[in-house]
């Protein structure tokens, strides 16, 4: 049950990947191309020839097979990580049947994993940012995932506890409590500035609305199409399926 | 019967302890593949490839939002 489970989860994830990365290679690989000329222009500027650095990968290379493995590992970790948590919350979380539950977790995934730590540390393409501070960045950024989990989940039982209340009152309650942490995490924690002062605003805004998009479409695809596949698996399993009353 | 026909009907769940081994190992791997496309060769390295497959994934890296260079 729970092998198949996390099989249909991955499915699902490769089959999302596929759709986000055509949204990344159409859409933001002409960003991507536009910030790493930016790049050699300033590196031959300052005297630096671009190309006699050694190329370890090329962008040919980078652009194509590099994005597709990247996107669709990360789908398929994505699609599994969602399999066992969808798994835990079935039955538990939500009166929802398998549909629901996955859609709607998709929901709170995209909320927590990408956009509140997208709010506070936006994605840049290459050419912003500097070498020197990927470390406490990365610790920042993973923190802040950590974190933004950790508060969806309480929220979630939050509104589970207050349920008796009313499912209008108990989403209020714990959607403001949640809102509220938040605000207060976004706020305590340091902010990058790294982006170069001649760095086109409008190339820059695109990266990032195309990053927010790749994720929509791959937590969207994987919300519905893990749902069906999982409502067959529930539905075919005899322990699973309600007793005919 | 009617305190029951009130209540909310939760679909029956998956027990927790068959869960948790899965959990556990899987989520173990999974989480391993994540950051091997988001952060390995970055801030820090498992394994030594000289920048490959930072290098490789690259522009998926920035394209997900993970912090790159
Ligand atoms: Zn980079």
């Amino acid at each position: 049950m729970m092998g198949n489970l996390l099989l249909r989860g991955m499915i699902a994830g490769l089959i999302a990947g596929v759709l986000a990365f055509a949204v990344a290679y159409t859409l933001g690989e002409p960003e991507v191309n536009y910030a790493i000329g930016l790049e050699e222009q300033k590196a031959i500027a300052a005297g630096e020839d671009p190309s006699a650095e050694p190329e370890i990968v090329s962008r040919e290379v980078q652009s194509t097979i590099g994005l597709a493995t990247g996107i669709l590992a990360f789908g398929a970790a994505a699609g599994g990580i969602f399999a066992l948590v969808f798994a835990y919350a079935y039955g538990r979380a939500t009166t929802l049947g398998a549909r629901g539950t996955s859609a709607l977790l998709a929901v709170a995934a995209y909320v927590a994993v990408v956009i509140v730590p997208q709010v506070k540390y936006a994605p840049n393409p290459p050419a912003v940012g500097s070498g020197e501070t990927i470390g406490a960045r990365t610790s920042l950024f993973f923190g802040l995932l950590v974190v933004s989990i950790a508060l969806m989940v309480l929220a979630v039982l939050l509104a589970r506890r207050l349920w008796a209340q009313g499912a209008w009152r108990a989403g209020i309650t714990a959607g403001l409590a949640w809102l509220a942490a938040v605000v207060v995490v976004l706020l305590a924690l340091p902010s990058v500035k790294e982006v170069p002062a001649d760095f086109s605003a409008d190339s820059l805004y695109r990266f990032r609305m195309v990053s927010l998009a790749i994720h929509a479409v791959l937590w969207a695809g994987i919300g519905l199409i893990f749902g069906a596949l999982a409502e067959r698996l529930i539905a075919a399993s005899p322990r699973l399926r309600p007793a005919a009353a | 019967m009617s305190d029951i026909a009130f209540a909310p009907a939760y679909p029956i769940s998956i027990p927790t302890r068959e869960i948790l081994p899965w959990a556990v190992f899987a989520g173990l791997i999974l989480i391993l593949a994540v950051y091997f496309v988001g952060a390995e060769e970055g801030a820090l390295a498992l394994v030594d490839t000289g920048g490959v497959i930072h290098e490789f994934v690259h522009d998926g890296r920035h394209l997900l939002g993970f912090p790159c260079h």
